[in-house]
């Protein structure tokens, strides 16, 4: 763990504060936009509901309240609008938190994404920045259909100049964001809003599970970050690495378990800069490797892993890389959890890559 | 098809094209743009509500006159050193442009884009304006850094992507940066800036700053969508910002009636948004002066953005790119009937006693002195194509803050080529 915590500890004030507090995901981010808010007056939040609703999912509730209007505020409807405006905020010195309301309507701030915000330290030479970190719930599992389901993140790990990040767990989501808003290049925090309440076990039939019970529902309740670009082992194995991140993590945790294989689970945590080292001791170790996303399969991001660990731990591979993706169709509606990447696809090629 | 459609008895739909009053070849006579008498269009009071005065979105707000004379409301009154200046300045961008474009024609560049007939949109406004608000240009909006004073060898240097070029051979010659001089890097993709810019002002104004933020796209580009999320947020927020279209009447080979011209003015824009809006003879500096002042009083009290239609022609090509009589007719440039902006300045300054043709040709000789002055200074850095100007591992640079493992492994890979291609750029 690289993580810096500062729990504000050393001041009598602060001394008696309880250090962590159990936090779901939503809980978590709001309250990495506090702390920020409160440690940096340039940091403001804005998007469509952000404000005195606090967010179509809560992540920013009471945030107007606390900090104002002039720093928590709605928006248009534009998303091209909303990043924008963040970027030329940005150019004036601010360090906005702009959110996306669903990862599916980030469409129309592509070009201001891509060209301006990704481009703008190298185009100017840097003489302008972007510091923007732009939050948004993406993923499926809760019957959005397809505009409030789909996981677009290997379209942003293919622009030069953009971080694309996603937390699993309560605790790296507040550590990561804190990092990404700090950070001064800009930065794509997609929250998978399938695991806002709770980890999730792939079953889509069985009871919702809360953070109540996960480590990672243990969250400081004040500073810390979690470095970009670092991975999280989640479990230890010998037998298999799996590449995995966002709700992936905890439907490969729970399909390992029941499996009782014995695999090494890597959460990514963040795509770009990807935390090449940890994948490489991993998979020189098992010899095997399962790729595990949600998103669509060809071109996703498992295609740029499955490259790396060819490129770079072929000779110690004792069964062909798998991928575990969604299927090449638009998220369904109806059939949600024929497309879900769930514990029979995951469970299937971990049969296939432990065959010999 | 049509004959199995069941209302074929009706009349059949026709697709409206539009299509430029003149092609090469043709006569060209402007007698349909309108152009209202000079000193016309009444001058609100910067507090009124935007509401009140929307009619000044369908006329043109005009200073100058055919006689040289300054008239109406909107006569800034100028002293003569400032009206001198203006004119310098103008007359210097187009002594630039025109020794960059044959530059390019040199070979000594790949590309260029001039301002020609344009000019008084650019300097006018930076007359206008504090030098510490904040442009968010598109790329004909040289004359910004020319009137701020920003060097001309550095706007050279980074036309010919030199040694001396701050952007470090990064961007397309005149996508400049200039954050000292109040210059945000400029975009190839078009309106990006708008929204932005509105940012920038919002910005500002959130924390209490007193400087305001300006932009300018052409008339083509309102097309885009960031056009309107900007003129939407810079409506809600009241952002101290000004909205300038340059409406050139061409954006490449595409006339403005594929923006809208046929069925309303650009400024009308505004109107819709219920935000300021004016419509400005773009050749007459003064209109544009007034215009721009007034606008930036408007944005500075609060009053929120002003929408600016700066009407004019763009005399020369889109850029060294295009030839624009293969789309146009040549007689267009000569027969606009609100005249060269250079020129109607020096009448202006003469007929008030304040300069002369002597004068003026002088000025001409000493601009264009200074050009090739600086140019020569530039061509010590280099010039594109030929040599080695930054260091190769510089194109790594600025990605990121700090170069994550697969950037630098992509560096070393591409220090190795070079070496196993026996350093072509050293024999160069």
């Amino acid at each position: 763990m690289t993580d810096v915590i500062d729990t504000g500890a050393g001041t009598d004030a602060q001394a008696d504060a309880p250090a962590t507090k159990r936090m779901n995901m939503i809980q978590a981010i709001n309250s990495a936009l506090d702390v920020m808010m409160e440690r940096d007056p340039d940091v403001i939040v804005m998007g469509e509901d952000v404000g005195y609703f606090g967010g179509v999912f809560r992540a920013t509730a009471g945030l107007q309240a606390k900090h104002g209007k002039t720093r928590v505020f709605d928006t248009p409807i534009t998303e091209c609008g909303i990043i924008g405006v963040a970027v030329g905020m940005g150019a004036y010195g601010l360090r906005p938190v702009p959110e996306i309301q669903f990862a599916d309507y980030i469409y129309p701030a592509l070009d201001q994404l891509v060209s301006e915000a990704a481009r703008l330290r190298y185009r100017s030479a840097g003489e302008f920045i972007s510091p923007i970190t732009v939050r948004s719930p993406f993923g499926g599992g809760i019957f959005g259909g397809q505009t409030h389901s789909q996981s677009p993140e290997g379209i942003f790990t293919h622009v030069s100049g953009m971080k694309t990040v996603i937390p699993a767990t309560p605790y790296d989501a507040k550590g990561l964001l804190i990092a990404a808003i700090e950070d001064n290049d800009p930065t794509i925090f997609f929250e998978p809003k399938r695991i806002y309440n709770g980890p999730f076990d792939g079953y889509w039939d069985r009871p919702s599970q809360n953070w109540s019970k996960h480590p990672g529902g243990e969250v400081p309740t004040g500073y810390y970050k979690v470095e970009l670009g670092s991975a999280n082992i989640v479990r230890s194995g010998e037998a298999v690495t799996i590449l995995c991140y966002g709700t992936m993590v905890h439907v490969c945790a729970a399909t390992v378990a029941e499996m009782g294989v014995d695999a090494e689970i890597v959460d990514l945590r963040t795509l770009v800069p990807l935390d090449i080292d940890t994948i490489e001791a991993s998979v020189r170790k098992t010899g095997r490797c399962l790729i595990v996303h949600e998103a669509t399969r060809t071109s996703g991001f498992g295609s740029e892993l499955s490259a790396l660990v060819q490129e770079r731990c072929f000779y110690h591979l004792e069964a062909p890389i798998e991928r575990v993706t969604g299927f090449d169709t638009p998220y369904p509606h109806s059939l949600e959890w024929a497309y879900f990447p769930g514990p029979v696809r995951i469970g299937e090629a971990l049969k296939n890559i432990l065959k010999d | 098809m049509a004959s199995d459609h069941p209302h074929a008895n009706l009349p059949k739909l026709s697709l409206h094209v539009p299509e430029p009053q003149f092609r090469p070849g043709d006569t060209v006579d402007f007698a349909a743009v309108d152009v209202p008498p000079a000193g016309e269009a009444r001058r609100p009071d910067t507090a009124d509500a935007a509401k009140g005065f929307t009619d000044l979105a369908y006329t043109l707000v005009r200073v100058l006159d055919d006689d040289g004379n300054a008239v109406g409301p909107w006569d800034p009154k100028l002293s003569p050193d400032m009206l001198r200046r203006m004119l310098r300045n103008m007359a210097l961008l187009r002594a630039f442009d025109e020794r960059m474009f044959r530059a390019q024609r040199q070979g000594k560049t790949s590309f260029y884009m001039k301002a020609l007939g344009e000019e008084a949109v650019a300097i006018a406004a930076a007359a206008a304006l504090e030098d510490d608000d904040m442009c968010f240009p598109s790329y004909r909006q040289q004359g910004l850094l020319i009137a701020r004073g920003y060097p001309l060898v550095e706007m050279m240097n980074q036309i010919y992507s030199n040694s001396g070029d701050k952007l470090q051979g990064k961007q397309l010659p005149i996508m400049y940066s200039a954050r000292d001089f109040g210059f945000f890097s400029i975009s190839g993709n078009l309106t990006t800036q708008y929204p932005q810019a509105v940012g920038w002002a919002m910005a500002s104004a959130a924390k209490g700053d007193t400087r305001i933020a300006a932009t300018w796209c052409g008339e083509g580009s309102t097309a885009e969508g960031d056009f309107h999320s900007a003129c939407t947020f810079a409506a809600v927020y009241r952002a101290p910002v000004i909205l300038n279209i340059v409406n050139n009447q061409w954006a490449i080979s595409s006339f403005s009636g594929f923006a809208g011209a046929e069925s309303t003015t650009f400024a009308a824009r505004a109107v819709g948004y219920g935000i300021a809006g004016l419509r400005v003879d773009g050749n007459d500096a003064l209109a544009v002066y007034a215009a721009t002042l007034w606008a930036a009083e408007r944005a500075r009290t609060n009053q929120g953005p002003t929408l600016i239609e700066h009407f004019t022609y763009r005399a020369e090509g889109h850029s060294t790119s295009d030839d624009p009589t293969q789309y146009r007719s040549a007689g267009e440039p000569n027969a606009w009937p609100l005249g060269d902006p250079v020129r109607r300045l020096k009448d202006h300054l003469i007929a008030i006693g304040e300069w002369d043709e002597d004068r003026h040709a002088a000025q001409d000789k000493e601009v264009a002195d200074l050009v090739k002055a600086e140019q020569k200074e530039a061509e010590k850095n280099g010039i594109l194509g030929h040599g080695l100007h930054q260091p190769l591992d510089s194109l790594f640079d600025g990605v990121f803050e700090e170069m994550p493992w697969h950037l630098k492994e992509q560096r070393q890979q591409m220090l190795d080529e070079e070496t196993a291609s026996g350093r072509p750029w050293d024999r160069k």
